[in-house]
């Protein structure tokens, strides 16, 4: 144990070189370090918004709506593909989150059946090998043929969604100006946004809060919506309700003419005669023809500009509109058009989201934060490493000095690993500087009990490190197995605690097993004699004398 | 090189304290603390953060003086927005405002009905207080943030539970279990008992607490195990207090020099960690006494297998033993 190899020696040395290193960026300003040349390292580690100040939003989608809009497209393709092959339908609904269609004819269930068990998609999962389809399409009593849904092809569907939706979010954020937002998804059904330095959330939340869904509908002609509420509306139209008090509810073909994902450009505009704010859009190709063909048809009626399934406005078709450009009215303010034109021009979202978590921190208390954990820090490690050169001496000092490679360690390797310091991360660095000199007190303690059973000091010192190895390593482990329990439970902060309680375990063992018995070795080489003096103070042992008899 | 410190050896060594004999002292210590603990959980519970009891917890800062609590303790209940706590912290300009989970109503959902009262909240602060933090968890969230902090302190006692099973017996992986929720569950009490705010980072420290009081545990269990190989004949309660008493420097040592890191987090700390760093010193302080107390006297209940000879792992030779003579003369005492 007491013994390296030169080249080992070199080694160590080399590694606690690099450790410094690659530790340095860390305590300087980012801007100081862009400025130094590409050999230096530059990597720094990153701080939590728990640091640096910002907010944390978890939000998550309502994923019962991305069922009911495939279920709505199903119903729309299983019309189509039933009249293409000439069969008759009595009826299609949606009941029980499945859609049942019933045939006139019940000798064409099968022809149906067949139709509709095109619908289905195949679901893979190459990695877990499992597939399927996305559809279940069976049969039932009188001419009733029932499309269910799988959870399989549903969480297709939802991981889409969510895909869909970061970048809707991410456009939606960057045209607020913020440029270091960090979007991602968060389990299956949820988005996590972190913006540095946002402390006012709302209007965040209310940008990406609303789907935003523009739709263009066609009127009924001669039902209105109030006639409809008493009987019943007619197939394929339904009753949408006004988005305020001035804009009274329609009734509207399901159907949309053209959606907002065929939009070209929404802008904020004032309109050139009431002055009132509006959205001017501009439809891309086919919104414009199949809007062009619409309005060329319904002159003099009306038609309803619906957002999130809410009528903004309906206005009365003067002339065909060909060119593709219009406007949209409502009684906006100059903010909320503002609003509405970032979101049509980011796109809809496949389904609304909601905050189901929000922390916000200021960057002044992040400023204190880091200053109340550099207090505890220096604090701690001064009481740390008086204790031990108290108890050990010059065994002591070894184990300070290995302790404050062992900081230099988790810097380093956290600025590598690009991993993020938070609050709790630093409570975890001064945890584990009590944690690393544990090893050397295991270590020193076994030295001066082997001291003290008559060995020389060499012997004693070689046997303690031995001996101790075992312990530390055992004792080390179980804290470990904790840390990575809470790596997997954390959420941002606890996981900052993790990163350095887990790293910081791993570089103790080996400061302790490699700096502090290097340090010991370079002293006994520095003595050049075999006759060392024990190097730490022990009593002799004293239940010699108390009472027992010698052998 | 002439002058060396070695340090000052202050800690007694070769004590002989009859600590297994009078286990009954300490079981039935543990016995009433666990009891308490359970008493208190039943009927007060537990004071849960906004982490897991949802809600939206608010931290405040004076721009210049101080903050007068019950003036704005006041001014906040008026709000209407139900339960509505204030506690001051720090040097007395700061405060944490707790508004509690607000019922959805026909036209918010939770999301929207919360964050109205939260700036409800805002508006009464008045000019001189300024907004440091906030932090707002809906109910899906704090349901699963109670269920993975529960899941996580069983895994990690499970995965510590085999590990010490694999290094030792299943009698010390069991002893080492029973000290370690003794642990844990006498520090929750405390924090019932104390009715400080119970939240995801006092679950972390209960977690690293865990993994941490363990340490001590495995360093008299290895003691006991080496012991087990090197006297043969000893009777299990005589060589289970030579162990303890054999390790005693170290386990409370190893435990003063970490006590003494989180001591700098408890007291220099900013609210945030407060929690955190007393679960864990208070964690230290009763791993540090169930490690001598309670691990070993069940040991002793489950017993443990005596003839280590054909272990994998090389027992010390007999003539290497340090103090051969004089610790076989205590055996044989």
């Amino acid at each position: 144990m007491l013994h390296f190899s030169r080249w080992k020696q070199i080694a160590i040395v080399l590694s606690v070189v690099l450790g410094v290193i690659l530790a340095i960026p860390s305590f300087f300003a980012k801007e100081t370090v862009a400025s130094w040349p590409w050999f230096v390292p530059r990597a720094q580690i990153n701080l939590g918004l728990d640091l640096r100040g910002g907010a944390h939003l978890l939000l998550s989608m309502e994923t019962a709506e991305v069922r009911k809009d495939w279920l709505d497209t199903l119903r729309e393709d299983a019309r189509k593909r039933l009249r293409d092959a000439k069969i008759v339908v009595a009826g299609i609904g949606i009941t029980n989150n499945a859609l049942q269609v019933r045939v006139a004819n019940p000798e064409d269930a099968d022809a149906a059946l067949k139709e509709l068990k095109g619908l289905a998609q195949p679901t893979g999962n190459l990695i877990r090998g499992f597939s399927g389809t996305d559809l279940e399409v069976r049969k039932a009593e009188g001419g009733v043929i029932i499309i269910t849904p799988t959870e399989a092809g549903l969480q297709h569907r939802i991981t889409d969604a969510i895909s869909a939706a970061i970048e809707t979010v991410r456009r939606r954020v960057d045209f607020t100006g913020t440029t270091e937002a960090q979007i991602v998804r968060q389990g299956s059904d949820r988005i996590l946004v972190q913006v540095p330095g946002l402390l006012e959330t709302a209007p965040l939340k209310e940008l990406i809060g609303k789907t935003a869904r523009l739709t263009f509908h066609e009127v009924h002609p001669t039902i209105s919506a109030e006639e409809a509420k008493r009987t019943r509306p007619p197939a394929g139209y339904r009753i949408y309700p006004g988005s305020d008090r001035e804009e009274g509810d329609q009734l509207l073909r399901e159907t949309p003419v053209v959606r907002g994902d065929e939009l070209k450009s929404a802008q904020a505009a004032f309109d050139s005669q009431t002055h009132e704010p509006i959205i001017a859009f501009t439809f891309n190709g086919s919104g414009a023809r199949k809007f062009g063909e619409f309005t060329k048809t319904h002159v003099g009626r009306p038609f309803a500009i619906v957002l999130d399934d809410k009528v903004i406005s309906a206005p009365v078709i003067r002339d065909a509109i060909l060119g593709g450009s219009g406007q949209i009215s409502g009684n906006f303010t100059v903010e909320t058009a503002n609003q509405l034109a970032i979101q049509l021009r980011s796109g809809a979202l496949p389904a609304k989201l909601t905050v189901i978590e929000e922390r916000v921190v200021g960057a002044s208390l992040g400023q204190d934060s880091i200053e109340a954990g550099k207090v505890s820090a220096a604090i701690g490690g001064i009481a740390v490493a008086s204790f031990m050169i108290f108890a050990y001496g010059l065994l002591g000092v070894f184990a300070v000095v290995g302790a404050t490679i062992h900081i230099i360690f988790v810097l380093a390797i956290m600025a590598v690993i690009g991993s993020t310091m938070t609050l709790p991360g630093i409570a975890g660095i001064v945890l584990t500087i009590g944690m690393a000199v544990d090893a050397n007190v295991l270590i020193n303690e076994r030295i001066r009990e082997e001291l003290r059973g008559g060995r020389t000091p060499i012997s004693a010192i070689e046997t303690g490190f031995t001996r101790a190895y075992g312990t530390i390593i055992d004792s080390q482990l179980t804290t470990f197995i904790a840390g990575l329990v809470m790596f997997w439970l954390g959420s941002g902060p606890i996981r900052g605690f993790a990163v350095t309680l887990t790293l910081g375990i791993m570089t103790t063992v080996y400061t302790a097993f490699t700096i502090a018995r290097l340090l010991v070795v370079w002293w006994l080489e520095a003595q050049r004699t075999r006759k060392v003096e024990p190097p730490l103070a022990f009593k002799p042992s004293t239940s010699l004398k108390s009472g027992s008899v010698r052998p | 090189m002439r002058f060396l410190f070695k340090g000052v050896d202050f800690f007694p060594h070769d004590t002989r304290w009859k600590i297994i004999e009078r286990r009954y002292i300490f079981i039935g210590l543990s016995w009433v603390l666990a009891v308490l603990s359970a008493v208190l959980l039943m009927t007060r519970g537990l004071n849960y953060g906004v982490d897991f009891k949802g809600g939206s917890l608010i931290e405040v800062q004076a721009k210049s003086g101080g903050i007068d609590i019950g003036e704005l303790r006041v001014r906040l209940d008026k709000l209407g927005i139900g339960d509505v706590q204030v506690q001051a912290v720090g040097t007395g300009n700061e405060a944490l405002i707790r508004v509690a989970q607000q019922a959805p109503t026909k036209d918010l959902n939770e999301e929207k009905v919360q964050a109205a009262a939260n700036e409800k909240v805002k508006g009464a602060l008045g000019e001189n207080i300024d907004v440091r933090r906030i932090e707002v968890v809906g109910p899906t969230v704090s349901a699963e943030l109670k269920r993975t902090g529960v899941v996580a302190v069983i895994a990690s006692m499970f995965g510590i539970l085999l590990y010490v099973w694999f290094r030792f017996e299943w009698q010390f992986a069991v002893a080492a279990i029973l000290a370690l929720s003794h642990d844990v569950f006498i520090t929750v009490g405390m924090f019932s008992l104390l009715w400080y705010e119970f939240d995801l980072s006092v679950v972390a420290a209960i977690l690293t607490l865990a993994g941490y009081s363990i340490n001590d545990t495995v360093v008299v269990f290895d003691r006991i195990r080496e012991n087990l190989r090197r006297y043969k004949r000893m009777p299990l309660i005589e060589l289970l207090n030579l162990s303890i008493n054999e390790t005693l420097s170290r386990t409370v040592l190893t435990s003063v020099t970490t006590a003494l890191a989180v001591l700098a987090l408890y007291i220099f700390g900013t609210a945030v960690i407060h929690g955190f760093s007393f679960a864990m010193l208070f964690g230290i302080v009763i791993g540090t006494y169930s490690s001598i107390f309670v691990a070993a006297p069940f040991l002793l209940l489950f017993g443990v297998k005596r003839d280590w000879s054909g272990s994998a792992v090389k027992s010390p030779s007999k003539s290497d033993a340090p103090g051969k003579g004089r610790r076989e003369n205590v055996a044989s005492k």
